[in-house]
């Protein structure tokens, strides 16, 4: 079975594995115009070539990120997200009932 | 006798056409009025409505490979209209209709076959779900209705009833389900359409699609330029990619979905039979053959080859439905890539450039679609951009709007 390095466990078989969509980078959802959240939410890349994804190891249920060719299935790299996300989104919830 | 029969078969009155189906390549013209990008079962259909319907026939499709060699021959043909929503039922019931006479229309046999669709619910919920899928079928004139075990086990004497701690609870028996042979479909589309003056350009990929002011003038190939006036890209699983170099995005993702079929045996399954919850479809061809079919695969890939890891749980699922499948032996398997939207509906009509047409988001679901996505992507174009009401709200904007037309349930077990 095809393997895939979990930054966490090590290598493990590709159907522990969840996908959890190609990773992008999220606009200021209090900010920004419903257009740029369309866009965020129903647009990924789709283009031949290298791609940066979510992935869940899902027994560990570990959220990591990997780097891979959705051509030839070759998975380049693997890391952990704190490589990428140094900082912390607060969602403030302005909408809930008093 | 077999003398005979042999100078009978060369003989003049032998009722042989000797006209080939599809004529010659040629080369390609300076300029057309449309120029058709993908040579599967939907450009077909839509050159063949141009010219049938509106007169339009300086028009060619420029396929890079050869006709119906994508997802038109990967597919596994079940044609239905049993979906969720009143925008999906109309659509589809509208081509179920077109497919019940195409056969005649085209001369031609297709192969269409009305044997009825099985869909197994096996929670409660499921349930619930086929009940308003019979509700809203029924009221756009379709033949949808929910029966039971007992009427299951008489419909399918071979079905195990409760496979893998999944009970059958009930099932959304639609006697309109049927298949036809695709390969058949696209040939008889494309016969009509070269013999009406559509030109069908073989081994012919657009790299590129030429514009000035907002206006497409053109599209590169490789086999030299061509200018058009209108354009309409049908491409299936390549259609994110080609949207891009015309210079916009499309919201797809591009999954493969595999499917495979056993060696040929006795006829004795005539309903096509679909589990939500296994996530498996079963049926026999007309040349006996069982196809299984189910899911899409769990990541985004552009590479049409199959993995062993989902034929194991397709086959696992097949024979929790029917255990004696286990006795069987595979023929051929294979995987075609699919271009998913998140609603399951596909993508037609305008798109952000004046004289380009979508037709595309066709998933794993659009083998159904092709009569009526030809009529209606013809009837678009004849009219200069008028987007007929059948397909307005499967428009690309949708997405802007958050109007989703959500087809996920009644989709993803039974495409
Ligand atoms: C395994 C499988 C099972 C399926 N089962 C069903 C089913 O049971 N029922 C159902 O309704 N649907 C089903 N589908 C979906 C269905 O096959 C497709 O939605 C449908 O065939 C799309 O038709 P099309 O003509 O748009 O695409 P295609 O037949 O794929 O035609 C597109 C053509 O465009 C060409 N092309 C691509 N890029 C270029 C370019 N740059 N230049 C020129 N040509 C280009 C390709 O070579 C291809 O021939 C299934 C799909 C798969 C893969």
């Amino acid at each position: 079975m095809k393997m895939m390095e979990c930054p966490l466990n090590g290598p493990r078989n590709i159907s522990e594995f969840t996908y959890g969509g190609q990773v992008q980078v999220m606009p200021d959802p209090q900010q920004c115009s419903d257009l740029e959240w369309a866009k965020y939410v129903f647009y990924e890349d789709n283009d031949l070539g290298v791609v940066r994804e979510w992935w869940q190891h899902t027994p560990s249920s570990y959220w990591f990120i990997a780097e891979r060719h959705n051509g030839s299935d070759v998975i380049l790299r693997t890391y952990d997200p704190a490589t990428l996300f140094t900082g912390r989104v607060d969602f403030q919830d302005e909408g809930s009932p008093s | 006798m077999p003398l005979g029969l042999l100078k009978y078969g060369r003989g003049d009155d032998y009722p042989y056409e000797r006209q080939p189906d599809l004529p010659g390549p040629t080369e390609l013209k300076d300029h057309y009025d449309v120029v058709i990008i993908g040579g599967g079962g939907h450009g077909v259909a839509t050159a063949y409505y141009l010219a049938k319907h509106h007169g339009i026939t300086n028009v060619a499709v420029l396929e890079k490979a050869y006709l119906g060699g994508g997802n038109t021959a990967r597919n596994t043909a079940v044609i239905r209209s049993n979906y969720l929503t009143p925008e999906g039922v109309r659509f589809y019931s509208a081509s179920v209709k077109l497919f019940e006479g195409l056969a005649n229309e085209f001369d031609f046999n297709i192969m269409y076959s009305q044997r009825g669709q099985l869909t197994l619910a096996h929670t409660d919920a499921t349930v619930r779900a086929f009940r308003q899928r019979a509700e809203v079928n029924r009221h756009f004139g379709g033949r949808t209705e929910l029966i039971d075990r007992k009427s299951i086990a008489e419909l399918v004497p071979c079905l195990n009833l409760d496979p893998a701690e999944l009970p059958v609870l009930a099932g959304l028996w639609h006697k309109d389900g049927a298949t036809a042979r695709h390969d058949a479909v696209a040939w008889g589309y494309a016969r009509g359409a070269t013999q009406r003056g559509v030109e069908l350009h073989q081994l012919t990929e657009v790299t590129g699609i030429n514009q000035a002011a907002g206006r497409v003038t053109g599209v590169t190939t490789n086999r030299g330029t061509v200018g058009c006036h209108t354009v309409i890209q049908a491409v299936a699983g390549h259609s994110a990619i080609l949207a891009r170099k015309a210079g916009f995005e499309l919201p797809l993702v591009a999954y493969p979905l595999q499917a495979m079929v056993t060696l040929p045996v006795k006829p004795f399954l005539n309903p096509l039979v679909s589990s939500s919850a296994l996530h498996c479809y079963v049926q026999q061809t007309g040349r006996g053959e069982i196809v299984i079919g189910g899911g899409s695969d769990p990541y985004p890939l552009y590479s049409s080859r199959a993995s062993l890891p989902l034929k194991e749980s397709l086959i696992a699922s097949a024979v929790d439905m029917f255990p004696f499948l286990s006795e069987m032996r595979l023929l051929r398997q294979w995987a075609g890539i699919t271009d998913m939207t998140t609603d399951y509906s596909p993508i037609m009509g305008v798109s952000p450039l004046e004289n380009y047409y979508l037709d595309a988001g066709w998933g794993t679901w659009g083998f159904k679609a092709t009569p009526i996505c030809g009529q209606t992507m013809a009837q678009l174009v004849a009219s200069g951009g008028q987007v007929p009401e059948l397909i307005q709200p499967f428009a690309l904007e949708r997405f802007d709007r958050f109007q989703q037309v959500n087809e996920m349930g009644a989709t993803a077990a039974s495409h």
